[in-house]
């Protein structure tokens, strides 16, 4: 399974890869650091022409170049990227980012805690519900 | 919190109402057994004038009157009520269901299960993620 990453912060990015390893080895996690970079890949450019579509995308809000919100709504508005479940993973707990998410189609909306054990809880709870619980759509082979 | 359940199998609907009874949280489940009757209790009609903008749909397909994926469509289509998440439940598990729901933006899709254990188990699942977990849009105005 393939999720990618979208996320500035470098401690973020660590501790949500470590968690990941540790709740489901069998998951590839592909980071990416701006919205500029998550769009490359997700159209598969450049270096990114035999990228794998991924099975989830796990998305932070506030990023440089462009950030979470407009990647959102250029996923959600591509016929062939919009259906991949799209999770929200921010510091964020404004109203607005809420209510503009899920306008926007976020699949879901989750908040980054800040103590390592409950990012942990996190991370396995996503890894529970979104890669064992639900259902994804296949990915259209290239 | 308020749970609009829109399914039109009688025992299907006492199996969810038995497994969302022992939520920790206090959820009140709206059960309605079309797509039609959804609609009407989204938008406050007829004998749903009272009704509450639920916190979270679970949606079956496979529906009478208006289908699972006509409610979705309706549901996702309508800037009131987009922003609801709205997660499918349902005994289909052919793969051009699954992605018609996505693209046409449900929350998630889960698979119904047939035994009633599995089931509770299924709910405990969606009620930690969604009624736990997840941050949801106000339903205020």
């Amino acid at each position: 399974m393939d999720i990618l990453l979208v996320e500035d912060s470098p401690g973020d990015i660590r501790l949500t890869v470590e968690a990941f390893r540790d709740a489901n080895p069998a998951v590839h996690i592909i980071v990416v650091r701006d919205g500029t970079e998550a769009m490359a890949y997700l159209r598969q450019l450049g270096i990114y022409v035999l990228a794998p579509r991924p099975d989830l995308i796990l998305l932070d809000l506030n990023m440089p170049k462009m950030d979470g919100r407009e990647v959102l709504a250029l996923i959600k508005a591509d016929e062939s990227l919009k259906l991949i479940p799209t999770v929200i993973l921010t510091t964020s707990a404004e109203e607005a980012d809420i209510v503009h998410s899920y306008k926007h189609h976020a699949n879901c909306y989750l908040q980054k805690p800040v103590e390592l054990q409950s990012f942990e809880d996190l991370v396995k709870s996503v890894n529970n519900f979104w890669l064992n619980q639900v259902r994804l759509p296949q990915q259209a082979s290239v | 919190m308020d749970i609009l359940l829109v399914e039109d199998n009688p025992g299907d609907a006492r199996l969810a109402q038995e497994a969302f009874s022992h939520s920790s949280a206090p959820v009140t489940l709206h059960i309605v057994s079309d797509g039609e009757d959804a609609m009407s209790f989204l938008r406050r009609k007829g004998v749903h004038v009272h009704a509450p903008r639920p916190h979270l749909i679970l949606l079956d397909l496979n529906l009478p009157k208006l289908s699972g994926r006509e409610t979705l469509a309706q549901i996702k289509g309508d800037n009131r009520f987009k922003s609801i998440p709205t997660v499918i439940l349902t005994t289909s598990d052919a793969e051009e269901d699954i992605s018609y729901c996505y693209e046409n933006y449900a929350n998630c899709y889960v698979r119904k299960p047939t035994q009633w254990d599995a089931f509770g188990d299924v709910v405990k699942h969606v009620n930690s993620v969604w009624l736990g977990l997840a941050l949801l849009p106000p339903v205020r105005g």
